[in-house]
């Protein structure tokens, strides 16, 4: 096979859309991230073929790292079938020949924008999140030279008053997505707009987990097995989401849940936000419900869609 | 068609440039990420000095333009600065405190803190170095721990003075600055980002 061109796209473009230059700055930048973790390394960030806020950084990394023996899954809040996700998973089938899926567990390459998701992660696995605001202290400050700072001499006072005076406004501290974390003890971290239901699984993960904002051009990392904290207080300790519901599919009552209003008179549903992950559940003859209604019929993989045409 | 000519006298670099890079890369990520886990690079080129096929290949799959490199200035190894600039069309610096890598031989490394570790708004622009050294195994034990190790690792790199290893622990007492360490052995590879914590065993 030639080096420098695919079968589908017969030598349109580089292999995974990125020219070599662009892969070994990004390269090096990951590289630099897994050594820092929880710190964000600039990147010269490329245009993509998609505009900011579509996932330009996740896709940046993902070009960047994915070879022909790969495995890829493309998640958007833990659904494999939404919009972005298919788009995405089809451009990478096509600019880097590659396999893809939507089984969390044959996946070694798994990008996602909202979601960790429910099956337990691998050693060998690499999840790519898509970031739009990689700095947790951007909302506290707004200039990018005070919040380097504030990393650099570990200042990281004013994020606990912010909890704090969640804590004094609520009775809580509120945020569902995107809360702090503290990283190996050192660096304080987004961890992209993923549910707070999602940080538990960051700590001593398994797999690998890389960050990318796009349009911030940043890229950050967290290595297998290492702490990952919430921020927290001894009397107002870090709690995750509870959901009284069971997915209305597959019964499911551990899982984290979408909310899908079904019509006019107020009626809803709750499912699995993970399609993969219900799914399975599904075939393993756990029933909801709410079990056969039609969002819980199968759909053709659009992944075989797309070999298809 | 995309096999690079290189020059009489000049071995090639790799055959398949984009797939091959890719390849050490992964490798190289899943060393950066599980310290002290020792990896099979499986390059497979020529490279201009016995024992140093891992760290040419990583000088392949990640240097350009844009980083200088340091290089022990060894006998054997007189081609490589040329091979380098072919290849990668890198910068060759003589100051340790310019290059972003360094390719070094054990025996012949400039003392650590003569290399950058980085600033501390900015610790990524530190310098990693590529330490080739005679086998990853049979030396004085050394004990791994830190982010990317479940519990711990031990290694037994051969060629590095025990003084050494007080020189990586106190540079790692900066962190977030520090030096970010490849041990490289024929085609095996070890990396010691700074985030790993490295005792010596009795």
């Amino acid at each position: 096979m030639n080096a420098v061109t695919n079968r589908k796209l017969n030598g349109a473009y580089n292999h995974a859309y990125l020219d070599e230059q662009t892969k070994r700055m990004i390269r090096r930048a990951i590289l630099k991230a897994v050594a820092i973790p929880g710190y964000q390394v600039p990147f010269g960030s490329r245009e993509m073929p998609v505009p900011y806020g579509w996932g330009t950084g996740g896709i940046q990394i993902t070009a960047s790292i994915i070879g022909q023996d790969d495995v890829y899954k493309c998640i958007d809040q833990g659904a494999d079938d939404t919009t972005n996700a298919v788009s995405i998973r089809r451009f990478f089938a096509k600019v880097a020949d590659v396999a893809t899926t939507e089984t969390t567990e044959k996946a070694t390459i798994i990008q996602t924008r909202h979601r960790v998701p429910e099956a337990p992660l691998k050693e060998g696995q690499i999840m790519v999140y898509q970031v739009p605001q990689p700095e947790p202290l951007r909302g506290l400050e707004p200039r990018e030279t005070e919040t380097r700072a504030m990393h650099a001499y570990e200042e990281y006072g004013l994020q606990y008053l912010s909890l704090y005076e969640s804590v004094s406004a609520f009775g809580r501290i509120a945020g569902g997505a995107g809360y702090p974390v503290l990283v190996d003890e050192r660096y304080l971290m987004s961890p992209s707009p993923i549910p707070k239901f999602d940080n538990p699984k960051l700590h001593q993960s398994e797999a690998l987990h890389l960050f990318g904002a796009g349009r911030e051009k940043r890229i950050y990392a967290v290595p297998p097995h290492t702490d990952v904290r919430s921020l927290d207080f001894e009397d107002y300790p870090f709690e995750v989401q509870h959901f009284d519901e069971v997915c209305a599919l597959c019964g499911c009552s551990e899982s984290y849940k979408d909310e899908v209003i079904l019509d006019d008179e107020g009626n809803r549903m709750f499912v699995c936000s993970d399609s993969s992950y219900c799914t399975d559940r599904r075939n393993a003859g756990h029933a909801g419900p709410l079990a056969g209604h039609v969002l819980g019929q199968d759909d053709p993989d659009p992944a075989s869609l797309e070999d298809a045409q | 068609m995309n096999e690079v000519l290189a020059p009489d006298g000049l071995s090639p670099g790799f055959t398949n440039p984009v797939f091959e890079s890719q390849h050490t890369f992964r490798r190289v990520l899943d060393a950066m990420s599980r310290p002290g886990l020792l990896i099979n690079l499986d390059a497979d080129l020529s490279a201009p000095a016995d024992g140093i096929d891992a760290a040419a290949a990583i000088a392949l799959a990640l240097l350009d333009f844009e980083t200088p490199i340091y290089l022990s200035p060894v006998p054997e190894w007189a081609g490589l600065a040329q091979w380098l600039r072919f290849h990668c069309g890198c910068p060759i610096v003589e100051n340790p405190g310019d290059a972003a890598f360094a390719l070094v031989r054990v025996d012949a490394m400039p003392a650590l803190d003569q290399f950058n570790s980085g600033d501390p708004k900015y610790p990524d622009r530190s310098a990693t170095l590529i330490i080739v050294c005679p086998s990853l195994e049979g030396g004085d034990s050394l004990r791994l721990a830190g982010p990317g190790i479940a519990d711990f690792r031990v290694i037994a790199p051969t060629g590095f003075d025990p003084a050494f290893w007080d020189d990586v622990r106190q540079d790692r007492s900066k962190f977030q600055l520090g030096i970010d360490l490849i041990l490289t052995s024929d085609n095996h590879i070890v990396a010691l980002p700074r985030s790993t914590r490295i005792a010596l065993e009795d």
